[in-house]
């Protein structure tokens, strides 16, 4: 066994790959780019190396400084999670010839699954199922035909040379079939310059199983049980479980031994994922194999109890397959979502920033949070945008959608957009719930799955009210304690008036809607709304208050011009109508888009039409020998300039006709 | 910075000796607190200003009424002590609530400021009598105590009906901006916030001021207005292009900063005063505020109803002092006044109430006391119930003329802050005796339950008829006991009329009337706005001995 080992890779794979390592007595030694410096993977290294600037090609992707990394720290090997050089043969040709030993499969088998049509063909002599179709040569329409015939309808026509859905259409029938072929001929002539198309059985709602397997050195091939994928966006994994819903035994046997028949096709060693495409009847076609270990390792590793990082390393190290086929466990039922920074409502845009508030339900045997980030730490563009993965494991799957949702709700992420609620809402839907996901279940059903609820309970406003007097409060206090006269009663936050307390009104926006909540203190709780509230303790732990006779906790976290009120089973981000602070905290705005003094125009920069973001520079300048930038005065549009470049200008002309947003 | 806190320092607490379930003391309670619902429904009323239609027009306009002003401009969720809302009180038809101005101090950045800010919606914000008084009278509070003035203008200016009463005198309007120019010398920082109209001598507040904020489309600063321009010179010119914000912000430099709309020009309000480089030196020994041992509910059960009635003042000291210690000064002579020191919110005080008539020996026990306090810069609080001094052959034969003198002398020439409360009676020279209005109090209160005059009612009206019964025997005449009483009714009615608070309030000779509760709240707050000036010692006059 190793007691050295680099892992070439960050985030939540890399933490969760020296978790292994730490438990296991091996020295773990992480990489890092320059934007990396502090991210919690380094931090829990047991040593670093920082192998350059942020940019993955050079740094994650540059093979070079891995390895003279991994000989610098003397490193027995080299983990490369998944990603970056996880499935590079060059990089394992490289970490062999440094004398490192590469924790992955043989770069023959990486070669021989890197290649999608090769793979098939060695798939199919090897026996195992593929989609039926036709790839040939032959491109005669009465050909095509006939094969269409033969595999039966629906089919698909695909471009040979396409991509990105171009040159494809799903006929289906046999009276269509010439029309289409002609039309995705026509397309994938002008679009690739190559009218060769090839024809595949059509899956109407296909659903994506894969199966864990595992060779080692000796030729032993055993596979984990199988994954369910299904639940995808745009061919990305949301939520994966094990075992698949409605799995038997004997298809269970079926698929591993298909599984393990093509690991063994290719010399296979090490993990290894063969991913199926699965028909409603229960049919399964080879779709490829990833020749690393996958983001959706834990759920395998939830039902089994196994911890597949050892088995890598003890493989890799030489090991036999610690289980025979027959021992490997099943129990229970495993769920995995994955939290992605990004804007579920805005087509799903990755949203950056940083994790002002991040608090991650609290782990069990029962409940797993793999992730790379903690409270504080930033969400860069420039790597993948998972915030955490979020494994449940029950005695069945109905308990581990319990589970699991109860975990999302409790889940807190302020700071950068995140899918929680849309997970929440998709682990809910009655289609997931009854164990029928396939692969076109999410954009299907968008609308329901990224509609937040309409209706914001008056307990929220509450507690985002209290959180903005509370907020106040303490900064009333802590600028009296910088003071001379630190317990004047004029430090008081009670809003006294000689006729009563003040009565606060504050505006909240959500869903469009506008709501006013008044607050006035009452003696030492306050009068919210009409509702007595107390507050019982105001800490980490939120803030807990009892409102009417009921007692709660809610979190509630100021971001931006937002409140984030989070009330334990869901998540709303309010709007804060601040009036005073709408004010234009810049009130030179006026008066800018004229020219202060005369002088000559020298670049017109922005597009006239074109939406700009206040303080976007407009035109350039120059006067009395220097240059003068003019600013967008607010977001809006510039109708047009009044000069051209070259053009000189009196003091006081307009220069820019600007239209602010409304 | 930071006064040394009074430690270890052993004080005596007062033992209250009240039994609520007294009838005598539910009784006294039910009374005080309907006078005290009677206060706060006069003032929800004046808070209202010229009516719901008036501020339906001013907020249509885009504007924020008075109080919201205020709010904005103020620190979120700090106090603000206003100054005599009940100013105008019953007089000018009630047309004018308030007086048409909202005054009072409140803290930006943690600072306390004089805050000015004219009513719209009350006679498009003119100027009554009154309006002036209290204009000045909140001036008066930021010269004495040193505190930074915003003025929230939204004010026609003069109401022209009574020009006379207005315009011409020395404390007319024109002291307002003596005031400004006065206040500004001394660094005392003057700040307008232009919300409306300045006309005439209006424009002066933003021009006499050191740093005008004007809000676009609403602040207009003019010394004649568009229909006074026609009829002197035939210029037809609109109000934005005569006095605008644009115009005096870019053009004519009569102000200072351009704000969008109400709020906006509250924000940089707020960055003036954050501006001001001030510092608040604290000249007292702190000690750690603490809350009294008794309820302040309980005063209203502990002031009898009827002012004629005796009561131990210590009761009312315990519920508005620290943790209710006073340590007593000559505790055992001259019984009637009761001196001693304690803390209110922490600030040492020296208190001085009234416990019955004024004796020679009360006053000289009080000036005193008054003396200690000014040796040590201690402010002074006066409790005042006072019908007056001991009258009587022995008494004037004694020289308690020349004793109540000394006292007198010693309150008039304090140099430490002092601070009245006028909790039952405030008669005669006892008022003067007990630092009345014309003593220079920093702050005077009167509590619902108070009366003021020159005496009481009932002695007015025996000195009065008695005048009369002499004149009418001297010609021989009779005077039955009937005609004597009806004599005396309307003048026992007027001197209750005139000696009752709101009416005492209604012309600014107090600063407030306030729920007894809140005394000791607002002597905190008092307190420590007053700790804005220097304490500058001074002399005493000549002590007649």
């Amino acid at each position: 066994m190793f007691t050295r080992i680099l892992i070439a890779n960050r985030g939540e794979i890399a933490c969760r790959i020296i978790r292994s390592c730490r438990r296991l007595g091996i020295h773990s030694v992480a990489v890092y780019s320059e934007a990396d410096a502090r991210a919690r993977h380094v931090r829990l290294a047991d040593e670093a190396f920082c192998i350059g600037p942020a940019a993955s090609r050079e740094s994650y992707l540059r093979a070079d400084r891995i390895i003279e990394a991994a000989r610098a720290a003397g490193a027995q090997a080299i983990h490369p999670g998944y990603g970056f050089l996880s499935e590079n043969e060059a990089f394992a040709e490289a970490c062999a010839a440094a004398g490192i030993v590469f924790i992955g499969p043989p770069v023959a088998a990486i070669r021989a699954m890197g290649s999608k049509s090769a793979a098939k063909s060695l798939m199919e002599k090897a026996g195992v199922p593929l989609v039926p179709g036709y790839h040939g040569d032959e491109q005669s329409p009465a050909f095509l035909r006939a094969q269409a015939e033969g595999i039966g309808y629906p089919v698909l026509i695909k471009a040979a040379a396409g991509g990105g859905g171009k040159g494809m259409r799903v006929v289906e029938r046999s009276a269509d079939f010439d029309a289409a072929l002609a039309s995705c001929q026509r397309e994938a002539s002008a679009s690739f310059g190559d009218q060769h198309v090839l024809i595949e059985k059509y899956l109407t709602s296909p659903r994506h199983i894969e199966i864990q397997v595992f060779g080692d050195t000796h030729g032993e091939v055993i596979h984990l049980n199988e994954r369910d994928c299904s639940a995808q966006r745009r061919h990305q994994k949301v939520v994966e479980e094990a075992p698949a819903p409605g799995m038997d035994p004997a298809r269970r046997a079926a698929m591993g031994k298909a599984a393990c028949d093509a690991a063994r096709a290719v010399g296979y060693v090490g993990a290894g994922t063969v991913e199926f495409i699965v028909d409603a009847d229960g049919s399964f076609y080879f779709m490829e194999m990833n020749t690393r270990l996958q983001v959706e390792h834990p759920v395998t590793e939830m039902i089994t109890g196994l911890d597949l990082v050892e088995w890598q390393l003890r493989i890799a190290s030489g090991e036999r397959l610690p289980l025979a086929q027959d021992e490997v466990p099943l129990r229970g039922h495993s769920i995995e979502v994955r939290v992605y920074a990004e804007e579920p409502e805005k087509d799903f845009l990755p949203s950056i920033g940083t994790l002002v508030h991040f608090s991650p339900p609290t782990e069990s045997s029962a409940l797993r949070i793999d992730t790379g980030v903690e409270q504080g730490d930033a969400i860069s563009p420039y790597y993948d945008p998972m915030i955490a993965k979020l494994i449940v494991h029950d005695d069945t799957r109905e308990r581990a959608i319990e589970r699991l949702l109860a975990a999302l709700r409790s889940f807190r992420i302020v700071g950068v957009g995140n899918n929680l609620g849309f997970l929440a809402r998709l682990v809910d839907h009655p289609v997931f719930r009854a164990g029928e996901v396939d692969t076109g279940l999410i954009a299907r059903e968008s609308e329901r799955l990224l509609k937040p609820s309409a209706t914001v309970p008056d307990a929220v406003f509450i507690a985002a009210a209290l959180r903005i007097v509370t907020g106040d409060a303490i900064r009333l206090i802590s600028d009296a304690n910088a003071s001379s006269d630190p317990r004047s009663p004029w430090a008081a936050t009670d809003g006294w008036r000689l006729n009563g307390a003040l009565e606060r009104q504050l505006e909240f926006r959500h869903g469009g809607e506008d709501r006013r909540v008044s607050v006035t203190r009452r003696g030492k709780g306050w009068l919210i709304d009409g509702a007595a509230v107390q507050v019982e303790s105001d800490d980490a732990d939120g803030i807990r208050c009892r409102i009417g006779d009921r007692t709660a906790s809610y979190f509630a976290i100021p971001f931006g011009e937002r409140m984030h009120v989070f009330d334990g089973s869901a998540h709303y981000a309010l709007d804060v109508i601040d009036r005073l602070a709408h004010a234009g905290e810049d009130d030179h705005a006026q008066g800018g888009l004229v020219a202060a003094m005369p002088g000559r125009i020298i670049a017109l920069l922005a597009e006239p039409g074109v939406t700009v973001d206040k303080g976007a520079p407009l035109l350039v300048m120059e006067a009395m020998k220097m240059e003068y930038t003019v600013r967008a005065p607010a977001k809006g549009i510039v109708k047009g300039f009044h000069y051209q470049v070259g053009d000189q200008v009196t003091d006081g002309a307009t220069l820019v006709d600007f239209e602010a947003a409304a | 910075m930071h006064g040394s806190t009074v430690q270890g320092a052993t004080m005596t607490a007062i033992t209250s000796n009240i039994d609520p379930r007294d009838p005598a003391f539910q009784a006294n309670a039910a009374q005080l607190r309907t006078a005290v619902e009677d206060l706060d429904a006069q003032m929800a009323r004046v808070a209202l200003g010229g009516g719901e239609k008036a501020r339906a027009k001013h907020t249509e306009r885009g504007k924020l009424l008075p109080r919201e002003r205020i709010r904005a401009l103020l620190d979120p969720g700090s106090p603000f002590l206003e100054l005599s809302p009940l100013a105008a009180h019953g007089l000018y038809d009630d047309a004018a609530p308030c007086a048409g101005l909202v005054t009072g101090i409140g803290r930006v950045h943690g600072q306390e400021v004089l805050v000015v800010a004219n009513d719209a919606t009350v006679k498009g914000g003119t100027y009554f009598p009154m309006t002036v008084k209290k204009h000045l009278r909140a001036q008066e509070i930021a010269l004495e105590n040193r505190l930074p003035c915003v003025y929230l203008v939204d004010s026609g200016g003069a109401f022209l009906p009574l020009q006379d009463e207005v315009f011409p005198d020395k404390e007319h309007f024109g002291r307002i901006f003596y005031n400004q120019a006065r206040m500004s010398s001394l660094g005392i920082a003057q700040i307008a916030v232009v919300m409306g109209s300045c006309t005439a001598g209006g424009a002066y507040v933003p021009a006499m001021s050191d740093e005008t904020i004007i809000v676009r489309e609403q602040g207009t600063i003019f010394l004649g207005g568009p229909p006074l321009v026609k009829a002197a010179t035939g210029e037809v010119v609109d109000a934005e292009s005569l006095g605008g914000a644009d115009v005096h912000t870019s053009v004519s430099g009569v102000a200072d900063h351009f704000a969008e709309d109400d709020a906006h020009a509250l924000a940089i309000a707020r960055d003036v005063v954050s501006n001001l480089n001030r510092v608040k030196r604290m000249p007292l020994a702190l000690a750690t505020p603490r809350e009294p041992l008794y309820p302040a509910s309980d005063l209203y059960g502990i002031v009898p109803r009827d002012t004629r009635m005796p009561f131990d003042i210590r009761e009312i000291i315990a519920r508005i002092v620290d943790g209710s210690d006073f340590d007593e000064f000559k505790a055992r002579y001259a019984k009637t006044l009761v001196t001693g020191f304690a803390h209110i919110h922490g600030y040492p005080v020296g208190i001085v109430a009234n416990n019955g008539i004024l004796f020679a020996e009360s006053a000289l026990k009080g000036a005193h006391f008054i003396e200690l306090c000014n040796q040590r810069d201690i402010p002074l609080v006066f409790l005042q119930n006072i019908t007056g001094f001991m009258v009587g052959r022995k008494y004037e034969n004694a020289g308690i003329a020349k004793d109540g003198a000394k006292m007198v002398t010693a309150v008039a020439c304090s140099h430490v802050p002092k601070f009245t409360v006028v909790t039952g009676g405030s008669f005669g020279a006892g008022n003067y005796a007990m630092c009345g209005r014309a003593y220079g109090a920093r702050f005077l209160w009167m509590w619902p339950n108070a009366r003021i005059s020159v005496m009481g009612g009932e002695q007015a009206a025996s000195v009065l008829a008695t005048v009369r019964r002499d004149g009418l025997e001297t010609s021989g005449k009779t005077w039955s006991t009937d005609e004597e009483n009806a004599f005396k009714a309307p003048i026992r009615d007027q001197y209750e009329a005139q000696g009752h608070p709101y009416y005492a309030s209604a012309r600014l000779w107090d600063d407030g009337v306030i729920d007894p509760a809140d005394t000791r709240r607002v002597l905190g707050l008092g307190i420590s706005a007053a700790l804005n000036a220097p304490i500058e010692r001074g002399r005493f006059g000549v002590f007649r001995m």
